[in-house]
């Protein structure tokens, strides 16, 4: 265990990972690493008959979605009931402003109501930060606006490493809208930390300006991309991202950018394929690589229980005054 | 009394050894090893599980199941440390309905261990029977638990806390006595 | 002042780069004027006096870029309070713009900010009136009728004149009255919905960016219908290196091109933003050490003519929002003069006296002011400075009804002891304390 392990054991030391998980960004590789080692016995509860364990009984997890979101729901919900936990769900669409109700107050609201823990999804970019800032609970950021998308690119590592046996020195290479995407944000983060080489790949509209100042590489045809890699992270392209002018055309962007079976053969060695969900068959991806042997899709939705699990599991125990020195100190970034 | 710096060994290498082979005897005398399962709570009863699983299989002639538990999910402290503790895995085979489980622990001291081991148990099916196996019984219970094969009884004074070593954790087999409390770890 | 009344200025060191002073002088200042000022002035009878041993007296600060939000915005800011939040940076003069609730784009509208000024006891109050009819960018304003009423320039600032031809008409009309179109210059269609400069710290952010370019091709197409027209073109807020280089252009070429830059973007770089820290975000935004050099570089050789604090006051509910929602804005007044001595002439890239002429006679030249200097026959708007004193900025002591900025507790060197208009004290120091 790390050195937060205290040699008086009756006080809370210092929580690993400090009161919140608002992004990647800032962690260290080492904290990263414990954060997939402890998603590791999450996985072996999932297989039980009785898929639940005491740990956070008598808790309650508020899930506070800005945004519609099935999945990711989903997910948090099963790992929060799976560790006992009481769950709320809250789901609230549009602004804010527009509704007259600010963040402020929706979190003065959930200080007031006691809850312990909040996985909040915000159209906002840092509506997570602004939000742990304000609450003792902990917080968890579940994707806010094109930050970050913390849990994801864990659950990605995550399978990354049980295919592929290390992240370190992997050559990773995100396919798609990077522009918008938290996903691609948290996993270049994240992966940079534990060590990869880290690639993005689009159309030049969708490749966000200063993008190699986080130290990742450009490739402008993912045929170049393709022999690169060790493994694909394939992003789904948005509709709306043609109606505002960025792309042509889905088709189009198939044809020069899709993921498809001739494009993964021509590469000198066997490239997984990872994609967050959902995805458009036919658009970024075809229907053959994301049932073939090289997709490692559904591992990541298993891993994603298990990784929300750990996640919610290690800021548990960082509350009130070990959240006071989490803040001050450089744990509470995360 | 003596305020002994130096740890005071309960059992050498071969007086575990000794109290193994007994406590397997017992086992087998209390009958019921068709469906009997020996489950280690991680870390040094897996070790010691093992070494007794070995020593039944001598004696009944066929093989023995085993199985190895982390508790760490099922402490009931869990308020109060608020360090996370790193959790190993728990690997049972099967679905424990109507089977014998022999859970096997170093040392028997609070009960609490036994306590969150029986809440987990719990949760991998309805034994016909669960029995309780530690090296040493020290005493210091805080619940109702009590073990039914016991190496060695010995009570300790609080302010000591007792040991055991085992090869796959420590290099050496032995258990002892030494000074100080026992750190909050995954024992 | 009441007629007759004299006031003895002396004991300190006369600053006013109008008349190439630097030096002790004594001023005498007679209903409301500047009636002598020179170093062997003797003392007047029956003048009040003011000892200005150890301070820097200048021409007082003209702000050529204000936001006070009256009508409609009041709980920001009123006229009064904005007029007194000026005197206590040091400003005797500011232009305010026009996009209030609803916008100054018409003669009682102008005559309403006027008269409202008149009576704050703060600087003296000159309202910029709207370019266009409800600041839609669609149609000329009655500009005739707002001069007649006071307006002393027009602008839709918030906002840019996008449509090219109304821009080059407006360029055109408002030679008759001799005022300049004041223009917030941002390409729309580029700023695409962006809340910070586009570049690396945004993309890490998550954060929609306003590129340069946004700035710099409104300012390049402005300069060439300024060339077309002989219209005086005046740029708000220059903030990015590109912007620089048209204006540079545009010096070069003799256009009547006049630009200013904010004490914030003379220093303050997007790494502030980082955190989603509300408190920087503004419009044009703070952007890459290069740029802040690049202005400041500008303003040294004077192709930047004047320092405005585009002062932007925003209530704090408003500012304690998501950073896409959050109002753009940087309340500016009160801190400007010690912002500027940090940015500026504690580095050693301007002296004193050019920092003075920046934000006092500069101003005054380029928009044809009688003001912004000590010379005999001027209002008397004088500033008494403390260049050596340090202050610690605490928002909460501000005279401006809002909090907003990024520089809360930040240590500053220069402070404003006193400031006269029309030979009134409306600002002392010590009476704030």
């Amino acid at each position: 265990m790390s050195a937060a392990a205290s040699a008086d054991s009756s006080t809370a030391s210092a929580p690993p990972l400090g009161k919140d998980l608002v992004g990647l960004e800032g962690l260290s590789g080492d904290t990263i690493r414990m954060i997939l080692d402890t998603a590791e016995p999450f996985k072996e509860i999932s297989e039980r008959q009785i898929k639940k364990v005491p740990v956070l009984r008598g808790q309650t997890i508020v899930n506070l979605f800005f945004e519609p979101s099935t999945r990711t729901r989903i997910s948090f919900e099963f790992a929060e009931k799976r560790l006992g936990a009481d769950t709320v769900n809250i789901s609230s669409t549009g602004s804010s402003v527009a509704k007259g109700e600010t963040l402020v107050d929706t979190a003065r609201n959930l200080e007031a109501m006691r809850i312990d823990m909040v996985v909040i999804r915000h159209g906002s970019s840092g509506a997570a930060r602004f939000l742990a800032d304000r609450i003792p609970s902990n917080v968890i950021n579940g994707g806010d606006g094109r930050h970050e998308h913390p849990t994801q690119a864990l659950l990605d590592m995550l399978t990354l490493r049980d295919r592929l046996g290390k992240i370190a020195g992997l050559k990773v290479c995100i396919v798609g809208d990077i522009v918008h995407s938290r996903v691609a944000r948290s996993n270049i983060f994240g992966l940079k930390a534990m060590g990869a080489e880290v690639a993005v790949c689009g159309p030049r509209s969708l490749v966000p300006v200063g993008i190699e100042e986080l130290g990742v590489r450009v490739f402008p045809h993912v045929e170049d991309a393709i022999e690169w890699a060790d493994a694909l992270n394939v992003l789904r392209l948005q509709l709306e991202r043609m109606s505002a002018g960025y792309i042509p055309s889905l088709r189009e962007y198939n044809r020069v950018f899709g993921v498809t079976r001739n494009r993964l053969e021509k590469a000198p060695r066997e490239v997984i394929v990872l994609h967050p969900g959902p995805m458009n068959r036919g658009v970024e991806i075809d229907s053959d690589v994301a049932d073939g042997p090289q997709s490692v899709i559904l591992p990541q939705v298993t891993n994603g229980v298990a990784v929300r699990m750990a996640v919610l599991y290690l800021l548990a125990g960082g509350r009130p005054e070990a959240a006071e020195d989490a803040k001050r100190g450089s744990g509470g970034q995360g | 009394m003596t305020a002994a710096k130096e740890p005071h060994v309960l059992l050498d290498a071969p007086g575990v050894e000794q109290a193994l082979g007994r406590l397997a005897d017992e086992i087998v005398a209390a009958g019921g090893t068709d469906d009997l399962v020996l489950v280690g709570i991680r870390r040094r009863g897996v070790e010691l599980a093992e070494r007794l699983a070995a020593l039944v299989e001598q004696r009944i002639g066929h093989p023995v199941d085993r199985g190895t538990l982390d508790i760490t999910l099922y402490r009931d402290d869990f308020a109060q440390i608020g360090t996370r503790p790193l959790i190993g895995t728990t690997e049972i085979p099967g679905d424990l309905t109507d089977r014998r489980v022999v859970i096997v622990d170093d040392v028997l001291f609070t009960g609490r261990t036994i306590r969150a081991a029986l809440n987990e148990i719990a949760d991998f099916g309805r034994p016909a029977r669960i029995e309780l196996c530690v090296l040493v019984d020290r005493g210091g219970r805080e619940l109702p638990i009590q073990a039914d094969y016991a190496g060695l009884v010995h009570d300790v004074a609080p302010g000591s806390h007792v040991e055991v070593r085992v090869p796959a954790e420590d290099g050496e087999l032995c258990a002892r006595v030494v000074q100080g409390a026992e750190e909050a770890t995954n024992e | 002042m009441s007629d007759g009344e004299r006031l003895w200025i002396h004991g300190g060191r006369v600053v006013d780069p109008s008349q190439d002073l630097d030096g002790s002088a004594g001023i005498i200042v007679e209903n409301g004027k500047i009636s002598a000022i020179g170093p062997d002035l003797d003392r007047p009878e029956d003048a009040r006096e003011i000892d200005a041993s150890g301070l820097i007296v200048a021409p007082g600060f003209i702000d050529l870029h204000v936001h006070f939000r009256e009508p409609g915005g009041e709980h920001k800011e009123t006229i009064a309070t904005g007029a007194r939040a000026a005197v206590a940076g040091g400003f005797t003069t500011v232009w305010t713009m026009p996009n209030t609730d609803p916008p100054i784009d018409d003669p009682a509208a102008v005559g309403f900010v006027k008269a409202a000024g008149e009576v704050a006891g703060g600087a003296r109050v000159m309202p910029i009136g709207a370019a266009s009819i409800g600041m839609k960018g669609e149609q000329m304003t009655e500009i005739g009728e707002l001069v007649a009423a006071g307006a002393v320039a027009v602008s839709d600032d918030g906002a840019p004149v996008a449509h090219a031809g109304l821009m080059r008409r407006l360029l055109e009309y408002t030679q008759t009255f001799g005022i300049a179109v004041v223009q917030h210059s941002e390409v729309v269609e580029l700023a695409e919905g962006g809340v910070m400069n586009e570049g690396a710290v945004a993309t890490a952010l998550g954060l929609r960016g306003i590129p340069n370019v946004a700035e710099a091709a409104m300012i390049a197409r402005d300069a060439l219908l300024s060339e077309l027209t002989g219209g005086h073109l005046h740029v708000c807020h220059v903030s990015a290196r590109e912007s620089v280089e048209q204006l540079r252009l545009a010096r070069g070429k003799g256009l009547r091109v006049t630009s200013e830059v904010t004490p914030h973007h003379l220093i303050l770089t997007e790494e502030l933003v980082r955190g989603y820290n509300t408190e920087a975000k503004v419009n044009p935004p703070l952007r890459t050490a290069r740029d802040v050099e690049a202005v400041r570089q500008a303003l040294v050789e004077g192709v930047i003519d004047v320092i405005a604090t585009d002062h932007a006051p925003h209530h704090y509910e408003e500012k304690e929002r998501e950073f896409d929602d959050a109002p753009f804005g940087i309340n500016g007044l009160e801190t400007a003069f010690g912002l500027c001595m940090k940015a500026l002439v504690e580095p050693g890239h301007l002296s004193l006296a050019d920092l003075i002429d920046r934000m006092s006679c500069a101003p005054a030249r380029i928009m044809g002011l009688d003001m912004g200097t000590l010379r005999a026959g001027a209002p008397a708007d004088v500033v008494l400075l403390d260049p050596v004193g340090r202050w610690t900025v605490d928002p909460t002591r501000f005279a401006s009804r809002s909090r907003n900025t990024p520089i809360a507790g930040w240590d500053l060197p220069g402070r404003i002891r006193r400031t006269l208009v029309e030979g009134e004290t409306r600002y002392d120091a010590e009476d704030s304390r």
